[in-house]
């Protein structure tokens, strides 16, 4: 009985309330977005409302359970969890169904569901689990490996579903290891990685080498290369470029400026290479390797784009970048989305008063666009409290995650609070036209059993773990 | 390990950033950028139904039956009305003030913000004048749709009529809205969903007014909708016309068949009503007029629904069955003395030359005749009991589709009753059913129920020398002209051919067969006609009149049944209807000869005088 009073006692409260209150908005939300005059009764489960506070109802069956369990038990079975749910992806794989293009759904009987979804809480255990063991360590080349091999094996089973857009939540552990003690640099060259993507695709090849080159350059000289071998390097590029450029001119070679560029910087490295040799220049040998990895960077960012991506999702990166503008076609859900949301203006029009959410002008309209009808009809002090709501449980989930006494603990909820904060980047930025199209649920917003229970689990197993925060869980 | 703790603001940063960039990037949106709210916030888009016309209806000589009318339903939300001109509404209208808040209320009442119906069918000059004023009226709008419209007033049970869909059947089909209609009987209700076609959607945007600005996104959520499939009837409509003309002031019903295809020429009930009068406004009241204060039931379809005895038209399926179980051959004779004697009882029969030959019974309808061939079949010692033997008799007649749906494509076909054994037994409460106990079955009385349209059909089956092709009233639907497959599958009888001919014989001599023949009335010069009388006794009244025809005895071109209750003779009333149809139908026209017979038959009147007795 005093475990039962100290469990009541040590959860966090405050968690489950802006969790209910999502939850609870969430639903409204969903209501008016398949609102329809003609429909009966709010509890009609013939609809998406009605068959939604069903979910919720079970949720919170669930949400009871999870909180029942020993908390040791999430540590002690991590693993066999994670096993478990790789064996179901594997599943779907098989004996899924197909919707919409993705085979993601496991069906049994009447039940539907998506293992993508509940992979997320498993891989979050195994990763906690894995992260916190006495042999791993952060910058070992064996730990890191296995710590890729424990995020991208679901990630990979999941794209082969066809559901790219689930996968790439698993980015996001990325932060956890940061959190972990992963060096800086990494975060860093991820961003630049990001940046250099975008940037592949907005200019000409010539155009972001040139940047390229020139980054590195400060770059080195912030880090310390001296007046003198910066202007050398300069001069020695520049010489080299004429001298290419007049060779090609010469022997009446048609050859762009980029070939140009690229055949002088192979040039001009080699005595940089025998210069950095001589005197063990460290941070010159870095530049130059960061430079001709740049290169191949963006060459294969180009490949990757053009062959591996698949047309749709091409064209929703061309959109969001404004390559390809196409209200109509392509674009047509992020378009309406923004009238939508631009609509409701600094109030909003009104609960059950949105008239672009009638009229299903943006598809999907209570999963993956639920932040379009919370837009329209809540205006932009509803949309923004919804945001701060969203931020303020992931805020606390972090201060909760830096309490605890256990690693483990620890790690799992930084696992939560990432999850949460990457499903909330995507999500209401597709909607906004910040991020790209990925059909990746909004948390506790937008309709649909298997993502609502899967962020419940997610959720809950951590409150769980963090009622028993003064125990060393092993 | 917690010497990286600090790197919880790096990344809590991280997150309040993108938040921060989203809240910017909302508040750019929402409050900035006007060119968002500039369509959408004064407009609001308004989804209309588009009601596809419903097919209409042809006879088999394409004569327009039915088609369609256009009117105007006024619709309101209750939630979008503004305040209005109230008298001017109501004059446009042509509705008191005081009506218009109640019809107001019971809109609110049913919803504030789904569109019902305010007014029923604004007729088309009406709906002009509103039009142009509409949009002083926020709220209220236009729903064109259509009644039926019927060129001739005729066939009313056959075409049937339509009315706005019940809950039940929205719930059975979510194809239908309220408001909707949807057929109710006759062809209307077989094939509704041929006649229906399928509703389209139009999306308009709307200004606050309620004004229509145009069309929403080009049309590109608009669904066009598809009229329905025309159908060509078998009906002749000039011979239905000429059929209800001489049933007039009669009960009762006529069916004619084309034997070789099954065909319904002619499907008469009477009394019958004028099919205008379960259309648009007036319906509600004259159905009820129809249902409750007319003691003869004209909605009653008598073709379909009425079960009478027989009476001696069942003289031939007794003789056939008798030939073929060779228990009688065409030139058995047997005695009749005014009647058929069994024990201390007798089975009477009316004057007439004794012995009679099988052909002389058909002419002459001698009970006796058929009182001995039906012993002589059921007791025949080949089936060892009288259970048995009933049991063979009862197939051979179920065979010619009697006792059981016929599978016509007219909806609430009745199936009449030909007893089984077990009824029998159950009734006599014997072990073995005893041959004297159902003699009247010999001359089809008794507990022998048949449908007009069954009977027409057995005449059909005689006239087709042993089968039948189930009778429909749909020749082509649409413009693929197809038809169902069921109504080309041929139904053989169970009695051989070759021993229909000596009956044909004899039903010929009952039409021209000279002194002491029963149908004289139904001859037409120059054509043969083979036909049955038949006088069914009606404990509450007259006895009913009973006439199967058909014409000509070779290649037949049309089977007939006529039934007038309380005709008294087969011969009176029966027997010249069938005569004058016939004639209409393969000759277009009346011949001088019969003109007095055609007088007669249509001054008749025996409503009003069997009320006055």
């Amino acid at each position: 009985m005093t475990r039962r009073v100290s469990l009541i006692k040590n959860l966090d409260w405050w968690t489950i309330l802006l969790y209910a209150l999502l939850v609870f908005l969430g639903w409204i939300n969903i209501y008016a977005a398949v609102y329809n005059e003609e429909h009966q009764s709010i509890f009609d489960i013939s609809q998406r409302y009605g068959k939604q506070l069903m979910w919720i109802g079970a949720a919170a069956v669930l949400a009871i359970v999870i909180l029942i369990v020993e908390s040791k038990f999430y540590s002690a079975f991590a693993y066999p969890t994670y096993i478990f749910m790789l064996i179901l992806l594997v599943a779907v794989l098989l004996l899924g169904r197909d919707i919409k293009g993705a085979k993601s759904w496991i069906e049994l009987g009447a039940i539907r569901f998506q293992p993508a979804e509940f992979a997320k809480f498993a891989t979050c255990l195994a990763i906690s689990r894995y992260i916190t063991q006495y042999n791993f360590k952060i910058h070992k080349i064996k730990s890191l490996f296995i710590s890729a091999v424990i995020l991208f094996t679901p990630m990979a089973l999941i794209v082969l579903q066809g559901d790219a857009g689930s996968a790439l939540v698993y980015s996001v552990f990325l932060l956890v290891l940061y959190r972990e003690g992963l060096s800086g640099v990494v975060l860093f060259l991820a961003f630049i990685a990001a940046l250099l993507f975008v940037f592949t695709l907005l200019w000409s090849k010539f155009t972001v080498l040139l940047i390229i080159v020139c980054t590195s350059l400060i770059v080195a000289k912030v880090y310390g290369l001296k007046w003198l071998s910066f202007v050398k390097a300069i001069l020695l590029l520049g010489l080299g470029f004429a001298l290419v450029w007049l060779i090609a001119k010469g022997v009446k070679v048609e050859i762009s400026n980029y070939l140009i560029l690229i055949i002088s910087l192979g040039l001009s490295a080699i005595p940089f290479w025998v210069h950095t040799y001589k005197n063990k220049l460290k941070n010159v040998a870095w530049t130059i390797l960061i430079v001709f990895g740049s290169i191949f960077y963006t060459f294969s960012v180009g490949y990757i784009f053009e062959n591996i991506l698949e047309v749709h999702q091409r064209t929703r990166i061309n959109e969001l970048l404004g390559i390809e503008s196409n209200p109509y076609g392509s674009g047509y859900n992020v378009a309406q989305s923004k009238i939508a949301i631009g609509s409701g203006g600094f109030s909003g029009k009104g609960f059950l008063n949105g008239t672009q959410t009638k009229f299903k002008f943006v598809p999907e309209q209570s999963t993956d666009f639920i932040f379009c009808t919370v837009g329209e009809e809540w205006g932009f002090v509803g949309s923004s409290f919804v945001l701060i709501l969203l931020l303020t449980l992931i805020l606390r989930l972090l201060f909760l995650a830096e309490r605890q006494r256990s690693p483990f603990s620890r790690v799992y909820g930084y696992g939560v609070a990432c999850i949460l904060f990457f499903h909330l980047a995507i999500n209401v930025g597709m909607t906004i036209g910040l991020a790209p199209v990925i059909g990746i649920p909004l948390p506790f917003f937008s309709y649909g059993g298997s993502s609502l229970w899967s962020f419940t689990i997610l959720l809950f197993i951590f409150l769980r773990l963090d009622a028993n925060r003064l125990e060393l869980l092993r | 390990m917690n010497n990286f703790s600090n790197r919880i603001y790096v990344i809590g940063g991280i997150f309040v950033l993108v938040v921060l960039i989203f809240m910017i990037k909302l508040f750019n949106l929402q409050i900035v950028d006007d060119s968002y709210k500039l369509s959408a916030e004064n407009n609001s888009q308004r989804q209309v139904t588009q009601y596809p016309a419903r097919g209409l209806i042809y006879d088999r000589n394409g004569e327009l039956l039915v088609y369609n009318q256009a009117v105007y339903d006024v619709m309101v939300i209750p939630r979008q009305v503004k305040v209005f001109d109230t008298l001017d509404f109501c004059t446009l209208l042509g509705i008191e003030k005081l009506d218009a808040i109640e019809m107001l209320e019971r809109a609110k009442n049913y919803s504030s913000r789904r569109a019902s119906v305010f007014l029923k069918q604004l007729s088309s000059e009406k709906y002009a004048v509103l039009q142009e004023k509409l949009y002083k009226f926020p709220g209220f709008f236009v729903q064109p749709r259509t009644l039926r419209k019927y060129p001739r007033q005729s066939a009313a049970h056959a075409l049937g009529y339509l009315n706005e869909v019940n809950n039940k059947e929205i719930k059975a089909d979510p194809y239908y809205s309220q408001g909707d209609y949807i057929g109710k009987s006759g062809i209307e209700l077989t094939y509704e969903k041929e006649l229906r076609g399928e509703k389209g959607k139009k999306i308009y945007w709307v200004d606050v007014y309620n004004r229509i600005k145009g069309s929403y996104r080009d049309g590109k959520f608009d669904k066009q909708p598809v009229s329905g499939k025309d159908l060509v009837s078998t009906l002749d409509i000039e011979l239905q016309e000429y059929g209800e003309l001489l049933m007039q002031n009669k009960k009762g019903g006529i069916v004619a068949l084309e034997p070789s295809t099954g065909e319904i020429l002619a499907k008469i009930s009477s009394p019958g009503y004028d099919p205008e009068m379960l259309v648009g406004r007036g319906m509600g009241a004259n159905y009820k007029a129809l249902v409750q204060n007319d003691s003869l039931n004209p909605l009653f379809d008598r073709a379909l629904m009425a079960q009478y005895p027989p009476g001696s038209i069942f003289k031939m399926i007794n003789a056939l069955i008798g030939l073929h179980e060779k228990v009688i051959s065409p030139f058995t004779r047997f005695e009749c003395h005014g009647g058929y004697y069994y024990g201390n009882r007798k089975m009477g029969c009316h004057h007439h030359v004794s012995p009679v030959d099988m052909r002389q019974s058909i002419m002459h309808s001698c009970n006796a005749y058929y009182a001995n061939t039906f012993r002589y079949i059921v007791e025949s010692p080949k089936f060892g009991s009288v259970n048995n033997g009933y049991d063979v008799w009862r197939n051979h007649v179920m065979s010619f589709g009697l006792g059981q749906n016929l599978g016509t494509d007219l909806p609430h076909e009745l199936k009449g009753s030909i007893p089984s054994l077990d009824y029998y037994l159950k009734v006599y409460r014997r072990k073995n059913l005893k041959a004297l106990n159902v003699i009247s079955l010999s001359i089809g009385q008794g507990e022998l129920l048949i449908t007009p349209m069954q009977m027409a059909n057995m005449c059909a089956a005689i006239a087709n020398r042993g089968h039948y092709y189930t009778p429909h009233i749909i020749k082509s639907i649409g413009k693929e002209k197809s038809i169902d497959k069921k109504f080309i599958a041929k139904h053989e009888t169970s009695i051989d051919p070759s021993y229909f001919p000596s009956v044909v014989d004899g039903m010929e001599m009952v039409v021209t067969g000279g002194e002491g023949n029963t149908g004289g009335l139904a001859a037409i010069p120059g054509l043969r006609v083979c036909g049955k009388t038949g006088t069914v006794q009606n404990p509450h009244g007259d006895d009913h009149s009973v006439f199967v025809a058909f014409a000509p005895r070779e290649n037949p071109k049309i089977a007939i049944l006529v039934y007038v209750e309380n005709g008294v003779w087969g011969s009176r009333y029966g027997a010249p209807i069938a005569g004058l149809m016939i004639e209409k139908y393969i000759r277009g026209e009346i011949s001088d000869s019969k003109k007095w017979i055609e007088k007669r038959m249509i001054e008749a009147d025996l409503i009003n005088q069997s009320e006055k007795e």
